[in-house]
């Protein structure tokens, strides 16, 4: 489903400061699965993510979307397919203050211009599946860390994704929360969805429903 | 179409939630820019009603206004010049003027002293007792104000009819007493017998209406002189043509045409207004470089927002759409607040803030109400005054917030 062929990242080039976060990176990535990229910090998952996520572009190498060249796609393809494809879950929940959790879940849906009762009953809808729906109205300011890591769930999912994407999602998660984010996980892979997630959390990449691990270190993949 | 619609709508509502999140930062921008705004609207609406207002008025002004000119000076006019005038062809009636200025040193004052029209002849004095009430003639079908009412006073010996100006600063009225000095050092006691109109107080302001008798007994001129002489024109092409003749035939007089009166009106409120404008536009470029500070100064919250939206699937376009109704709500908010406000301070608070400043000088200044005159022309060169320098110093921030990568969101761990 996604390919990656030699691909590149280099930060700063030309600068003293350049650096290279991957190196001649190779992988597949099957649809349908739930393939968790590991590694220790600094190792490229992130950066790695973000390109296949088409949220960055590589330096070098190409990537391929359902076997769709997307690499040199100008940046309004490229956030269309990023908007249509991929459902973003971040490390933080990274919902805008100030607003109510119903206007944060339906954002991603702003730009598409859909009619508003129609992308509301699906937000409801949405919040209702992850036991979240009495908080609608709320701030984000008033969630706790789980109902606010389910927002940004619900918001990831509000555009009907086939691809999740998850960045170290359980980092600030206690132990039950993150057996609860697994269960969510579990049920988008029942649903046919494809699930791609970068952690060096143990209870994340061992757990019985991830398919495939990828060992990544110092911008390479091992093994 | 009905998508694009339901986006801008989508983004309006963003963008507003947006602006009251920000609560503090919004409304001092807000503020300040209306205060810009609202100066210069003042300015404009007052200096161009002040004008329009000057020229209704001076539409009433004698056609041609004669002086005698010694040494480059304005002389006494010798009544004896009045007989050549009048053998002018084309000349409909000659009449002659007293008038002059009275300084009053307890509230350091001028005065503007006139013999109303046919009290203020040689030898009209006679008719100093008649009940006087100048209505003015419409003239090219327009009306025009008069330039002074007297409301039924009667002006006679001993008695003065005082403008609304002169009656606020020296607190007095009908029935009281106002002693001058005269040229020999003597003091006259006047009664005062009423006040002028508050219709034209942009030029009644300072008048005292007094009989051509006291007037000659007060500043010690004879009668074979007067101030100087109005003259009428039958046929209004041929005012240039009369004035040549008078210059030709009295080597030492100089005829004024009224135009020429409108023309230095003109000048000296452009004058004014043009002043005010410059001495604001330092305002307005502070305002400038205050608003690229506040749009490129973009806070790590606000960055932070770009880099999410973006990460959720915005594009910069979209970013930049929901900056630009950001920008067009403040200044087009602005923008209307100040214009209204500007309209009511000028027309119906008679221009408090800036009436020094815009009406003149002296210790008089006229209290009256302007009447509205605002034009399309003067509003879209406000427009473009205010709102466009706001637009054009925003946009490259803009654009440079809107290029911020989707995956700084990714990269953002701090909450």
């Amino acid at each position: 489903m996604i390919e990656l062929f030699n691909v590149k990242k280099v930060f700063n080039a030309g600068n003293p400061s350049e650096f290279s976060a991957l190196n001649s990176v190779n992988l597949f990535i099957e649809e349908n699965q739930v393939t968790v990229l590991k590694g220790p910090s600094g190792s490229g998952k992130t950066t790695l993510l973000s390109i296949v996520g088409c949220m960055s572009r590589p330096s070098a190498g190409r990537v391929k979307l359902k076997g769709r060249e997307i690499t040199s796609l100008p940046e309004r393809f490229l956030t269309d397919i990023r908007r249509k494809t991929f459902g973003f879950i971040f490390q933080q929940p990274n919902l805008i203050k100030g607003i109510s959790v119903l206007d944060n879940v339906m954002l991603p849906a702003y730009p598409l211009g859909e009619k508003r009762s129609h992308l509301k009953n699906r937000a409801m809808k949405g919040l209702s599946e992850l036991n979240i729906a009495n908080k609608a109205a709320s701030k984000v300011e008033w969630l706790s860390g789980g109902e606010a890591q389910r927002a940004s769930i619900v918001r990831a999912l509000i555009n009907d994704p086939h691809i999740i994407i998850a960045d170290e999602p359980t980092a600030h998660l206690d132990t039950k929360l993150s057996y609860r984010f697994m269960e969510i996980i579990e049920k988008f892979k029942s649903e046919g969805k494809t699930v791609i997630i970068t952690s060096h959390d143990p209870l994340v990449y061992e757990s019985s429903m991830v398919d495939r691990v990828v060992n990544l270190r110092d911008g390479q993949i091992e093994g | 179409m009905r998508h694009w619609i339901e986006k801008q709508r989508y983004i309006i509502d963003f963008t507003i939630s947006s602006l009251l999140r920000r609560k503090v930062k919004n409304f001092g921008l807000l503020a300040l820019y209306t205060l810009i705004v609202f100066i210069l609207a003042s300015t404009m609406f007052f200096t161009y009603s002040i004008k329009k207002e000057a020229s209704l008025i001076l539409k009433g002004a004698p056609e041609i206004v004669v002086q005698k000119i010694v040494a480059g000076r304005h002389d006494l006019f010798p009544v004896s010049y009045i007989d050549t005038i009048k053998k002018i062809r084309g000349v409909a009636a000659v009449e002659s003027r007293l008038w002059g200025y009275y300084y009053d040193s307890l509230v350091s004052a001028n005065y503007t002293l006139l013999t109303p029209p046919s009290n203020g002849g040689a030898a009209d004095t006679a008719q100093s007792s008649a009940k006087i009430t100048v209505v003015e003639s419409e003239s090219g079908g327009q009306p025009v104000k008069p330039l002074f009412e007297l409301g039924g006073a009667v002006l006679e010996p001993g008695t003065l009819i005082i403008g609304n100006g002169i009656a606020r600063l020296r607190n007095i009225g009908k029935g009281d007493y106002m002693p001058f000095r005269a040229f020999d050092g003597n003091v006259m006691n006047f009664r005062i017998s009423g006040t002028l109109s508050s219709q034209s107080e942009l030029v009644s302001s300072d008048l005292m209406l007094i009989t051509g008798e006291d007037f000659r007994k007060l500043f010690g001129i004879g009668n074979s002189h007067v101030t100087d002489v109005t003259v009428a024109v039958n046929n209004p092409s041929e005012v240039e043509m009369v004035a040549s003749k008078i210059r030709k035939r009295l080597p030492e007089a100089r005829p004024i045409i009224r135009d020429e009166i409108l023309r230095t009106y003109d000048s000296i409120f452009n004058w004014r207004g043009g002043m005010m404008i410059v001495i604001f536009s330092a305002a307005v470029l502070a305002f400038v470089i205050f608003a690229w500070d506040k749009a490129s100064g973009l806070s790590a919250g606000e960055r932070r927002e770009i880099g999410i939206l973006k990460a959720v699937g915005w594009e910069t376009s979209d970013v930049i759409q929901m900056k630009f109704w950001e920008g067009a709500m403040i200044s087009l908010t602005a923008f209307f607040t100040g214009v209204i406000l500007a309209y009511v301070h000028v027309f119906f608070t008679g221009s408090l803030v800036f009436e020094p400043a815009l009406k003149g000088w002296s210790n008089l200044y006229p209290n009256f109400e302007l009447t509205p005159f605002v034009n399309l022309e003067q509003l879209t060169t406000l427009f473009f005054l205010t709102v466009v320098p706001y637009t054009v110093a925003t946009i490259v921030p803009i654009w440079r917030a809107a290029t911020i990568d989707p995956d700084s969101a990714m990269r953002f761990t701090g909450e």
